[in-house]
């Protein structure tokens, strides 16, 4: 007899397969989708990669933050400086966006660290406040009122004229086509890093310094470093985010750039309504928000009024999200990472 | 001289913040529970006010005597049915639930009340002064402060020399053990909720007196006394004083030196306590 310890099941390997025919086709999307349906995309794949990298730190390393919008907005910022101050083309300065976010998660992570279980979170909220209002005094970039990418810029962002000429649509549209190519990347890049990180070592210690830190120590794991790691790593990819968000807008505010509501609130109530510390959770998440959102956006503070209840209502009867209650009726897990051990037969000839 | 005069306007600026941070210091205290709804429970408080004076045509202080029941069985309500079922060694859920009532209560205010800025007008009173020589008061400023001093000398009376303060003590200390000893710590929860709410009432009623408020100014009160709680040091009610009056004197020097500074100063000066006092400055409890 053999054993084997692998996390791999029937439904994961069809799910395997289905997610690369899915990208496959996303890839080759712009070739026959319209521009809202691009658009559409465009929306969920982004809020889709927020909300797997809060999920990230909330769900899997119990770090629960309030203060997402922090990265998001510096990102976005950090973009826009490069493109108005120092001249780059937006697309590479995304990478601004991201290396600002890193550089402000590590003042941010030393001082939330240091507050007492739940107070972490307003501690990351206090930190996202106080950049909103260090930005809003950055008068080069428009201040309180905000900016706009000049048109030269947005004019002449590489690939956008290939991708114009090759499908035949206005620079408008081709800009489009080119954020949702990088948000598809993005959004699949975030998710296989997070899977393989759940399935290494670090996935393991992550989760034991979540169930109990002291614990996790005293069987040798460096509970700071793998926090820190984490942290700063999704940090990292919500800048990247925001800068590509921000690309795609093209307009900037300090309010909307930090707005609590649309980058962490929207956020959470996706992670929470699919499904906390999985995977499925804000794929499902994200499909129900966008849904809601189409249906009843015109409904405006009603919208969200209900969107509040629905989140509280999910943690008070299904506390593991719809796809926690589809993983309890079927057992199905798309993207497993429970280790479990297997043992072969051998063979009698 | 001038200088005088802000570090007075800061400390007794303090005073209000020590009552937003009091009621949510309770919570925790007792509870380990943090309501991120907090701030709107505040502002929530200050429109059931202004609804009970415009209907009843009632002075303020008189509404927020009939608000603070109302706000008490809120209180107790929202932690027996809803709280209560989330509270446990996790901290996620609690946050969640009071995260998703915080959105769904200033968009429930924003529809019932609109965006509009409201004030309790209490006439004279707004602008009457008091003259200390040094420098001139304000009174309802000074009200605020006394209001804030009184709340933290009664709330730590109830603490220490009663019997609901002792079961508050035991169920913050051991639930498990305090049940066997015949509390019901849910109920013991329930009541330390409606009573902090009594208190976001109070604090309420000064906030609505002293400047406008609208239903989207709750987030950065529930801040403000964070900051106060962490500055003064988690399980210390006189700690939480303080650090309102240091987030008050922080917010006045700054708006001296330029009115954008307002805000930040104050954020500034947590942060400054946070590096040098991680554990503020009368540090009482051990979590």
């Amino acid at each position: 007899m053999t054993h084997s310890v692998t996390t791999r099941t029937r439904a994961s390997s069809i799910a395997g397969i289905a997610a690369l025919a899915l990208i496959g086709v996303g890839l080759i999307l712009p070739a026959f989708a319209s521009r809202s349906l691009i658009q559409d995309l465009f929306f969920i794949l982004t809020m889709l990669t927020l909300a797997q990298l809060w999920n990230l730190i909330a769900g899997f390393g119990g770090m629960v933050s309030v203060g997402q919008q922090a990265f998001v907005g510096i990102g976005a910022y950090a973009m826009f400086a490069g493109v108005i101050l120092w001249g780059w083309d937006p697309v590479p300065a995304i990478l601004l966006g991201g290396l600002a976010a890193f550089l402000l998660a590590i003042p941010m992570a030393f001082f939330a660290f240091r507050l007492a279980g739940a107070y972490f979170a307003i501690g990351t909220w206090v930190i996202a406040e106080i950049t909103r209002l260090l930005v809003a005094q950055w008068k080069t970039l428009g201040g309180g009122t905000g900016t706009s990418l000049p048109r030269e810029a947005t004019a002449d962002i590489i690939g956008v004229a290939t991708i114009a000429d090759v499908f035949g649509l206005r620079d408008a549209a081709a800009r489009d086509v080119l954020a949702y190519w990088l948000a598809l990347a993005l959004a699949v890049g975030t998710m296989a890093a997070i899977y393989a990180l759940l399935r290494s070592r670090t996935g393991l210690a992550l989760a034991a310094v979540r169930d109990n830190d002291n614990a996790a120590q005293s069987v040798g794991v460096d509970a700071r470093r793998v926090k820190w790691t984490v942290f700063l790593s999704a940090a990292t990819m919500t800048g990247f985010v925001g800068a590509l968000i921000y690309v795609q807008t093209a307009r900037i505010s300090p309010d909307a750039a930090f707005s609590v509501t649309n980058w962490t609130a929207y956020v959470i109530f996706i992670a929470v309504i699919g499904g906390i510390g999985r995977l499925e959770g804000p794929i499902l998440g994200v499909l129900v928000f966008w849904g809601l959102q189409t249906v009843f956006a015109d409904y405006g503070s009603w919208y969200l009024l209900a969107l509040g209840l629905l989140a509280i209502a999910t943690m008070l009867f299904a506390p593991r999200g719809l796809w926690g209650l589809i993983h309890d009726r079927t057992g199905i897990a798309l993207f497993p990472v429970q280790r479990r051990l297997v043992t072969t037969e051998p063979n009698k000839t | 001289m001038i200088w005088i005069d802000v570090l007075v306007q800061g400390i007794l600026l303090g005073g209000l913040y020590a009552l937003f941070a009091a009621g949510l210091s309770l919570v925790f205290g007792i509870m380990r529970l943090v309501n991120l709804a907090h701030g709107d429970l505040i502002v929530f408080a200050a429109f059931a006010i202004l609804l009970i004076t415009g209907t009843l045509g009632l002075n303020p202080f008189l509404a927020a005597l009939l608000a603070a029941p109302l706000m008490f069985a809120a209180g107790w309500t929202l932690q027996r049915f809803v709280l209560n079922r989330v509270l446990g060694k996790d901290i996620l859920p609690p946050l969640l639930v009071t995260f998703g009532l915080s959105v769904a209560l200033q968009n429930g205010m924003l529809e019932i009340f609109s965006a509009d800025s409201q004030r309790l007008s209490v006439g004279r009173l707004e602008s009457a002064s008091i003259d200390l020589g040094v420098v001139t008061v304000g009174t309802l400023p000074l009200l605020t402060f006394a209001s804030a001093v009184g709340v933290i000398f009664v709330l730590n009376r109830i603490f220490y020399t009663t019997a609901l303060g002792r079961a508050f003590r035991a169920v913050s200390d051991d639930p498990t053990t305090a049940s066997l000893m015949g509390l019901n710590p849910k109920s013991i929860f329930a009541i330390a909720t409606g009573l902090a709410m009594v208190i976001v009432t109070l604090a309420a009623l000064y906030l609505g007196m002293r400047s406008n408020f609208d239903p989207s100014i709750g987030p950065a009160r529930l801040l403000y006394a964070f900051q106060a709680v962490i500055i003064g040091g988690l399980g210390s009610l006189w700690g939480t004083l303080a650090g309102g009056a240091i987030i008050g004197v922080a917010q006045t020097f700054g708006a001296q030196i330029n009115p954008e500074w307002q805000i930040l100063a104050g954020h500034i000066a947590f942060l400054v306590v946070l590096l040098i006092r991680p554990r503020g400055l009368f540090p009482r409890a051990v979590d």
